[in-house]
């Protein structure tokens, strides 16, 4: 996985709740037995017109939006099914980092395990960085995951939480199953006092 | 020191923790389908890592598996094919047990589950599906996950985890027979929204509860993850006992009494604090639908559709407006009045022979209309076959629906069953999200019940006024 570290990109604004991961990638493209490639079906039934050309009406094909790193949502998005295609998706279009008032949990999890960064934020500094976005199209945010912080050129400063062990995971790149297998002989031990406890689960 | 049943579950299943990093819990069984497990699998071979405990793995094929039997003998999709038959690889190469599409067992993997006992009272039980919250009926914590972790289950029968909150949702009273553990939850979402159990682990509990049969519990921890939460759950008791004795993955002789002894020990304590909690009198609970594209956008039947200027705040205002916009709907209809063109009887949260007998009951004898399509989606052959025995299949038939193979089908469209765009579905599944039953589709969620009285009038009916004629 990829090393997250401080970046000044161009955000996006997806003035939207309840973005749920059928739109983030629609079903259809859940077939593929591979991890690559979802990117060109991200938000697909939004982005695409029915001749399959880009819907001029959708905010992610401004052009102004082209390259923009950052994704800044309506609350709880990421809601819905537990499709890791979703995070592939994002990642592989581009995005590394969204900034929402609220994540949904499984989301919000697969996120970290793909090199992106989930913000939440509060619901007044949401509006004015959706407001920074709208008055000058194309700007960029500064997104420091050492300090947490989220800094604009409209003056916004805004410090984040986030789990330490999540942050410095993210910071190094780290693959969590070498983590836990660090533990192994702990896993072990819990193993054998589990199966003398509950012999039944076992039993097959 | 009192503790809720999470806690408790929790406590049993920890682990390790290292300082500063999350919580290792242990997982008992972890439960498989073939659209989230394809680049776990393939990740452990590049790992050069093996599954640390393969009996602790059921699998199936359920949400690309056609529902008509002449393409399920020759998938006419050919990347859905490819997916069916890498899991069949993957299971094969592992040896892992598979309930594929030849097998009298197959079926969706939250009914079949339950239906062989694999799933106890105080497991811990992943999938990487978000309805993993089902097996919270059993008072197993049960939770959905990406595919990430799955691999990571596979390599260390572990997860890194974080504790939730715990949220105590009571409903006391008597349901209505109209109004059932669907109704119960859409209502629950009704009143907390759809992130309104992010962060926390939810018990249900209370009189209307206990009263729920196993089937009608399920369906309730089901919906769990569409208030936001983790996971549900319900206490075991008499009726959870009953329900796994016998089964084939249930514990046998002095291992049942060993088990039985240890389930008893898992509810709540009576003075346990929960961080939150919410109340209903199920007596208040009507017949349920949505109206828009977010499982908490919905009413009793009997209202009609409200309008942006009901909401209190921005957002949903604006959510109100655009999902009115992509439902055809306009404020103040009666819900009553809304014609339907498909009904789908199906999905995990309610395709269990409960199910089926419930929306016979209300099809029996009645005719779908010309202009209406009605399918039923039994959730495992062994439903089918049961709902055959009843005769059940034949009171859908002589109505004019469709008697279908089992598989997740028109919940999430990925099998070739869908809605055409603009079409209006009434749907006993979870979503009602935008395209969630095919682009441009309308998705109205109900009970069983609602969805046959919506089949023979070609529109939504309150069950309440229903006559026989």
């Amino acid at each position: 996985m990829e090393k997250y570290t401080k970046h000044t990109s161009v955000a996006a604004l997806m003035n939207r709740s309840n973005v749920d991961t059928d739109q983030i990638i629609a079903k259809q493209f859940l077939k593929k037995v591979e991890r690559t490639g979802f990117g060109a079906h991200l938000f697909h039934d939004w982005r695409f017109l029915e001749d399959g050309s880009p819907n001029p009406d959708f905010e992610l094909n401004k052009p102004e939006f082209k390259d923009a790193k950052i994704l800044v949502a309506g609350d709880n998005f990421g809601c819905g099914s537990s499709r890791e295609h979703a995070p592939w998706a994002i990642d592989d279009y581009g995005f590394n980092t969204i900034i929402s008032t609220s994540f949904a949990d499984i989301f919000y999890n697969n996120c970290f395990k793909n090199g992106i960064l989930p913000i939440e934020v509060d619901s007044d500094t949401l509006k004015a960085l959706m407001s920074e976005i709208n008055d000058n199209e194309g700007v960029s945010f500064t997104v420091d995951l050492e300090n947490q912080q989220v800094s604009t050129p409209g003056g916004i400063e805004v410090k984040f939480e986030l789990d330490g062990f999540r942050k410095h995971n993210l910071l190094n790149g780290l693959d969590d199953i070498g983590l836990t297998l660090e533990h192994i002989d702990k896993i072990d031990s819990y193993e054998a006092k589990h199966k003398a406890n509950f012999p039944w689960l076992w039993a097959s | 020191m009192a503790q809720t049943m999470y806690e408790k579950i929790w406590d049993a299943h920890f682990v390790h923790q290292e300082e500063g990093q999350a919580a290792l819990l242990y997982i008992d069984r972890h439960l498989m389908h073939e659209v989230t497990s394809p680049q776990a699998f393939e990740g452990l071979k590049m790992a050069g890592r093996g599954i640390r405990n393969t009996h602790s793995i059921l699998a199936t094929l359920d949400h690309c598996v056609p529902t008509k039997m002449a393409d399920r003998i020759n998938l006419p999709d050919p990347i859905g094919a490819k997916q069916v038959q890498t899991m069949m690889n993957n299971c094969e190469e592992h040896g892992l047990t598979l309930y594929d599409m030849e097998s009298r067992n197959n079926g969706v993997i939250h009914v079949v589950v339950p239906e062989h006992g694999f799933v106890h009272p105080g497991m811990t039980t992943v999938c990487g599906d978000s309805h993993t919250a089902t097996h919270g009926a059993f008072g197993a914590l049960a939770f959905g996950i990406g595919t990430s972790e799955v691999e990571h289950v596979m390599a260390t029968q572990c997860l890194p985890q974080a504790k939730s909150k715990t949220m105590l949702v009571k409903v006391d009273g008597k349901l209505s027979k109209f109004s059932t553990a669907k109704d119960i939850a859409l209502a629950i979402i009704g009143k907390i929204g759809t992130a309104g159990g992010t962060g926390y682990v939810i018990e249900y509990a209370g009189e209307a509860i206990e009263a729920l049969s196993m089937e009608g519990r399920m369906t309730l921890c089901n919906m769990a993850i569409e208030s936001g939460a983790r996971a549900g759950l319900v206490a075991p008791d008499q009726k959870t006992y009953d329900f796994l004795e016998g089964k084939e993955f249930a514990p046998e002789g002095e291992a049942w009494n060993q088990a039985l002894n240890y389930w008893k020990t898992l509810p709540s304590d009576a003075d346990a604090e929960f961080d939150k909690v919410i109340e209903l009198n199920a007596a208040d609970i009507a017949p349920q639908v949505t109206w828009g594209t977010s499982p908490e956008q919905v009413i009793p039947v009997n209202h009609a559709v409200p309008a942006p200027s009901d909401f209190d705040t921005e957002g949903k205002q604006i959510a109100c407006e655009s999902a009115l916009e992509y439902m055809g709907l306009e404020s103040g209809t009666q819900m009553t009045d809304i014609e339907i063109d498909f009904v789908f009887l199906g999905s995990c949260t309610n395709s269990r022979i409960e199910d089926f007998r419930a929306a016979a009951e209300v099809a029996r004898g009645t005719l779908v209309p010309d202009n209406v399509t009605a399918i039923a989606v039994p959730g495992s052959y062994l439903v089918k076959a049961q709902a055959e025995k009843e005769g059940l299949d034949k009171i859908f038939t002589e109505a004019g629906w469709e008697w279908r193979e089992p598989g997740c089908s028109m919940c999430l469209a990925m099998n070739g069953d869908q809605l055409k765009p603009g079409e209006r579905c009434a749907s006993t599944s979870n979503r009602n999200f935008e395209g969630r039953q095919g682009k441009g589709g309308r998705t109205h969620l109900v009970s069983p019940a609602m969805a046959a009285a919506a089949a023979a009038a070609g529109k939504f009916v309150d069950l309440r006024t229903l006559e026989k004629t």
